[in-house]
């Protein structure tokens, strides 16, 4: 190999040689320009169309002509409340006094499945957290892999077995009546909004369990020692140590389950049925069929900004960055 | 005296592995089910499935599409990670975490809203046709931050005297580079080359939306869960599908596992 010669240098032009000094200098520099595929990769194909999402939701469309003169007309359509014509809208008992409440109560729906299905997902995986952190001994290593490995496989597949598992012919009603324990199969487990939390639950747990683990795993042992030397329970232990020092991993598993799928599309679309829709819904029709891709901008800027509001909200409440700092 | 105790904590375990496994096997189950219905009791064994499953031009289309886009995905993702990986690991930076945050969106982002976006520029602004370009570019995105999460886990306590030694040695960067540097993120590499392609291949809601007529494997198998008497041949590609992903990502965690384990760079 070549041993670098000073004289290579002069081949180069005073500004090459400057631009190399200066890098040299600037660690920063030289840190960005390394990154710097990925990040117009990511400006060109992340950041530019949620810009392009942003300005479309200001035009409005005219059946077949986009109107780009900004205005707020789509959020309008979106909370217009109804006039003395229209029939109110309710929804779980609830008036939803607007003209179009479809949105509106369909948004609010979306966040109430998903939140359910978080909780579930959440009372799932901490028993199972806990018992890889505090009970398994050996091949720890083959545990988590074997509760990891299904997130790695066909979300559309996952959500497709759960078809097969509650449809009126599907495996839970025909191994049922083969017990003999229904004559009828039981219509109320697929299409509806419960078939979705169970099945948006059992996609996600397994993603959801790393966090509780890491922050079980990370507890200092001695702790509980000293727990249980001063003369606590183990169950009055679980509630003054372990948990409250697991919280920042079981926020974590929350947000991680709780966002994406507020616009899951594929779970409603399958195993949903006409109840069991949610907003991914309204915005794939939207932006499809109904050819209404301004309003279907909107809509998706409605929903993203709603779920970083709640989540903002319940950062703040629970005083994620309080424990943070505890903690550390 | 002898009492066999089961742990409560064992015993949600062997739940929860059957919580979570039961389900996703039926798939193979039923695809040997000699029957066009998923139901019990079980009618008896046939490979008719696999048979029509083969036999279908437009399922082995389809599949050379994935796997196209799956390959050129994976290049490509873990380049982009690579770079950004190392970028990220060796220089103090300021605005990192914003710029890191911004990689890191399509995490969070629901997979929907990116590809709609995604469509809307495409076809709104630059009226660029839907082919197999436009689902490996919404792939892509999907697939950086996690190579660039797995690289950046490899990468993380890398001595960065070896590199400072290769430069002294009178080595250029781009010598360093592929003396130095790849052979140790090497593991690290293939894990992430690895786990793009499955998540590529997997990849049902991107690929929906911006595929033209070409196809990939998960919108052709989509499109067939609508009919109820194509089920043995689908179910026979679930399952093929099914299995393609676990032992890719058996064969990814090994590695990693086996790269975590080789620290020292002597044992390349």
């Amino acid at each position: 190999m070549a041993v670098a010669e000073p004289g290579q240098r002069l081949g180069w032009t005073a500004s090459g040689d400057q631009w190399n000094r200066w890098l040299r200098r600037h660690e920063w520099a030289r840190g960005y320009l390394l990154m710097s595929p990925t990040i117009l990769v990511m400006l060109a194909m992340l950041v530019a169309p949620i810009v392009a999402l942003v300005v479309m939701s200001f035009w409005t469309q005219h059946v077949l002509e986009i109107d780009r003169t900004p205005t707020l007309a789509n959020y309008w359509h979106l909370i217009e409340p109804a006039g003395p014509d229209d029939e109110t809208a309710y929804w779980l008992g609830i008036p939803f006094p607007f003209k179009r409440a479809v949105y509106i109560v369909l948004l609010l729906k979306s966040i109430l499945m998903s939140f359910t299905a978080t909780v579930a997902v959440i009372l799932l995986a901490y028993p199972m957290a806990y018992f890889l952190a505090f009970r398994v001994k050996q091949h720890k290593m083959i545990w988590l892999m074997a509760i990891t490995l299904p997130f790695w496989t066909s979300y559309l597949l996952r959500v497709f077995a759960w078809k097969l598992m509650l449809g009126f012919g599907g495996v839970i009603n025909s191994g049922l009546m083969k017990l003999g324990l229904i004559d009828q199969p039981l219509e109320f487990l697929l299409y509806n909004p419960i078939a979705v939390v169970i099945t948006l639950a059992h996609a996600w747990v397994a993603f959801a369990i790393l966090p509780i683990y890491v922050s079980l795993e990370k507890i200092d042992r001695s702790l509980l020692e000293a727990a249980s030397d001063l003369g606590d329970r183990a169950i009055t232990r679980f509630f003054r140590v372990t948990l409250p020092l697991s919280a920042p991993g079981v926020i974590a598993s929350s947000l991680l389950v709780f966002i994406p799928t507020v616009g899951d599309y594929v779970t409603p679309t399958l195993v949903g049925g006409p109840t069991g829709i949610m907003i991914g819904n309204s915005i794939q029709s939207l932006f499809g069929k109904m050819n209404e891709i301004p309003l279907g901008s909107a809509l998706s800027l409605v929903m993203m900004l709603s779920v970083t509001l709640i989540v903002c909200l319940f950062l703040w409440a629970v005083g994620y960055r309080k424990m943070q700092r505890s903690i550390a | 005296m002898v009492r066999l105790r089961i742990d409560p904590a064992t015993a949600y375990a062997i739940f929860f592995v059957l919580f979570l496994y039961v389900p996703v096997l039926l798939i193979p189950l039923f695809s040997f089910n000699d029957s066009t219905v998923a139901t019990f009791p079980m009618k008896g064994f046939t490979l008719n499935g696999y048979r029509g499953m083969a036999a279908d031009a437009s399922l082995i289309n389809a599949l050379k599409n994935s796997l196209m886009v799956g390959i050129g995905v994976s290049i490509v993702s873990t380049a982009l990670g690579l770079l950004a990986a190392m970028g990220a690991t060796r220089y103090a930076m300021p605005g990192k975490s914003p710029v890191m945050g911004t990689i890191m969106l399509p995490l969070v982002v629901p997979s929907l809203i990116l590809a709609i976006a995604l469509l809307v520029i495409l076809r709104q602004v630059f009226d660029i046709p839907l082919t197999l370009w436009t689902v490996a570019a919404g792939h892509v995105l999907v697939c950086v931050p996690f190579s660039m999460l797995v690289l950046m886990s490899r990468l993380e306590g890398f001595d960065k005297g070896l590199e400072e030694a290769s430069n002294d040695l009178g080595e250029n960067a781009w010598m360093t580079f592929w003396r130095v540097t790849f052979p140790i993120a090497l593991p690290g590499i293939i894990a992430s080359l690895l786990m793009c392609f499955t998540i590529s291949f997997d990849e049902f809601v991107m690929a929906f939306f911006l595929s033209g007529t070409d196809q990939t494997l998960p919108v052709f198998l989509y499109s067939q869960l609508r009919f109820p008497q194509r089920l043995p041949p689908t179910l026979a590609l679930g399952s093929s599908i099914l299995a393609v992903s676990v032992v890719i990502v058996l064969v990814s965690e090994w590695l990693r596992r086996f790269g975590v384990q080789s620290n020292k760079p002597g044992a390349f």
